[in-house]
């Protein structure tokens, strides 16, 4: 080939690769633009609220919209409290199918069983909410609550948590529906990391006569301790953020109650139902903060599971 | 008083009999809320479903615009979305290994994946929707585009970061430059992964409606026109199952049998055809 081809053809593709590189290199500079620009964007829309209310906004339990009082504490109470009861469900559930799905199914049955629970994650949250609504509400205040009441009710300390009148919808029975919901990505973690944990030290265990519960319990849960909590508060973060499934089920209700059976309210709900008829700009930005102190807390939650879901896969990597 | 081996071994049972009851009952709520949509959800899915719009309140209709509206919003969020998701995952899986750019990108492009969707909704609305002072379709697929970037993102890294170095050297010695190493080997030989990740982000957007009620909206009508605000699927679902009528009670549950049967197809379908691939390799 003659050299002034060559060169125009190196030339080219030198142009090429740049040009190439550089096309990547923005998309992914985006992902941090898009960051930027919605944290900017809710602070932005927030301002008006943060100058009105202040710290204040943070600890005050009034929503008064025919007054302009707006704060930000029942709802944050509520998506705590909610997320809490789910994942105290989610936890031990998540562990128990994580051990089924490594230790203890069929070979044969591991993949179907594994799909089955990822597909639990796949159903739109709205339908958890319409199931929610109209198959599990009822069933909860006709056959639970009432037992509740007269079983846990009655008792000193915790009773006043769960008594109250059986209306099916409240802080509990969201509580449960996203438990169910997060399971899945709880779960799937789970048996993701227990299945780094290297073979030789699990047989190692076995060989010296230790049970399969033992094994799992003593070996496997403290070496994938980290990644463990790194999916429980990847878990954390959905349940978090989950809107439409609450939003049916949570009553929506700006009153603070000790019962958990009584209805309540999560930021994400509120969002979901007051956002499109807020009236006046003090309103509409008192929404949008609670968005913003939602994506704060999300954000804080997730990032800590990945940096811990990261440790545990550096360590995998120093053990290979 | 029992003996330290039968006390582990009692243990052990019921440590094991436990994590089965754990198994069944994560079967147990999948069963029942799909028995569920079926009981409700057959019933209702006539084929006037397809054929009209949605009823004004107390009379007989159908879905067709929602159905409609929600395939459009979908297509061009995933058209928006895929192009930027699969490009930006080539550069953490190609260029990522040195620099600051991909370490951090690949972190945020993690916490953005599982953001609260109606977050994403409250930023769309913020930054286009009061701009042009209306809802619209366009923002509706702009705001499930959002949602769509970093699974693709993730999807492409990961079935990238699959491809044997082998390859990709072997087609460097031959002379290719870099790009068409990338674009016609590499990329070519995660086809099969980056479209699952596709079906899959597409199975998440079909379903989400936290971010469409403050963008889409609604519209009782027909509509072509993405800068009107435009039907879809989920928010109808959401409005008719909050009212109080019974005809639009049974449009929400057939809406929702829809949905769950495209989505579930969509989840099981991405699986079967990367696991086939995966094996032929």
């Amino acid at each position: 080939m003659p050299t002034f081809l060559r060169d125009a053809s190196l030339k080219r593709h030198t142009v090429f690769d740049l040009l190439f590189r550089n096309l990547t290199r923005v998309s992914a500079f985006g992902v941090l633009v898009l960051l930027a620009a919605i944290i900017g964007s809710l602070v932005v829309g927030s301002m008006p609220a943060i100058r009105a209310f202040g710290f204040g906004f943070l600890t005050s339990a009034d929503w008064d919209p025919v007054n302009d009082q707006f704060g930000a504490l029942i709802p944050i109470i509520g998506t705590l409290v909610t997320s809490a009861i789910a994942l105290l469900i989610a936890i031990p559930v998540s562990f128990g199918i994580a051990i089924f799905l490594t230790e203890l199914s069929p070979r044969i049955l591991r993949r179907p069983l594994g799909v089955a629970i990822e597909l639990l994650a796949g159903i739109p949250s709205i339908i958890y909410g319409m199931w929610g609504l109209f198959v599990f509400a009822p069933l909860f205040a006709d056959h639970v609550e009432p037992w509740l009441n007269d079983h846990v009710g009655t008792m000193p300390y915790i009773g006043p948590f769960f008594s109250g009148p059986p209306m099916g919808i409240g802080m509990l029975a969201a509580g449960i529906i996203l438990a169910i919901m997060v399971i899945p990505f709880i779960a799937s973690v789970m048996r993701d990391v227990f299945e780094v944990v290297p073979t030789l030290l699990k047989e190692s265990a076995y060989g010296l006569g230790a049970t399969t519960w033992e094994v799992m319990w003593k070996v496997v849960l403290p070496y994938t301790k980290i990644g463990v909590v790194g999916g429980i508060m990847l878990g954390l973060g959905r349940a978090l953020g989950e809107t439409m499934a609450i939003t049916f089920v949570i009553g929506n209700s700006h009153e603070l109650s000790k019962s958990l059976l009584m209805p309540g309210n999560s930021i994400a709900s509120a969002l979901a139902n007051e956002f499109t008829e807020a009236y006046g700009e003090l309103y509409t930005s008192a929404l949008i903060e609670l968005g913003l102190i939602l994506f704060f807390i999300t954000f804080v939650v997730l990032s800590l599971a990945r940096y811990m879901l990261f440790k545990l896969g550096q360590r995998e990597g120093q053990a290979a | 008083m029992l003996s330290l081996y039968t006390r582990r071994r009692i243990i052990n049972a019921v440590g094991l009999a436990i994590s089965m009851l754990a198994m069944l009952f994560g079967l147990f709520w999948l069963c029942w809320i799909l028995w569920t949509l079926l009981e409700h959800g057959l019933p209702a899915l006539t084929p006037v479903v397809f054929e009209q719009m949605t009823p004004p309140p107390g009379s007989s209709g159908g879905l067709l615009n929602a159905i409609a509206g929600s395939l459009a919003m979908t297509l061009v969020g995933t058209l928006i979305g895929t192009p930027i998701g699969i490009l930006a995952g080539t550069y953490l899986a190609e260029f990522g290994q040195r620099g600051w750019l991909a370490p951090i990108t690949r972190f945020i492009n993690d916490v953005l994946l599982s953001a609260p969707s109606i977050v994403i909704g409250l930023f769309v609305y913020e930054v286009y929707v009061i701009r042009v002072k209306h809802f619209s379709g366009w923002a509706g697929a702009l705001a499930l585009s959002i949602i769509v970037i970093p699974i693709v993102i993730r999807t492409t890294e990961n079935m990238l970061r699959l491809v044997p170095t082998t390859l990709r050297e072997a087609a460097a010695a031959l002379g290719a430059p870099q790009w068409k190493i990338i674009n016609f080997i590499t990329l070519r030989a995660a086809r099969a992964g980056i479209i699952t990740g596709v079906m899959l982000a597409i199975a998440r957007i079909s379903g989400e409606t936290a971010p469409l009620l403050f963008t889409a909206l609604n519209n009782q009508f027909w509509s072509s026109d993405m800068d009107q605000p435009m039907a879809n699927l989920p928010v109808v679902i959401f409005q008719f199952a909050m009212s109080p009528y019974q005809d639009w009670q049974k449009l929400a549950w057939a809406g929702a049998l829809l949905i769950t049967l495209s989505v579930l197809t969509l989840n099981i379908l991405a699986r079967v055809l990367f696991r086939q691939k995966a094996t032929t390799h």
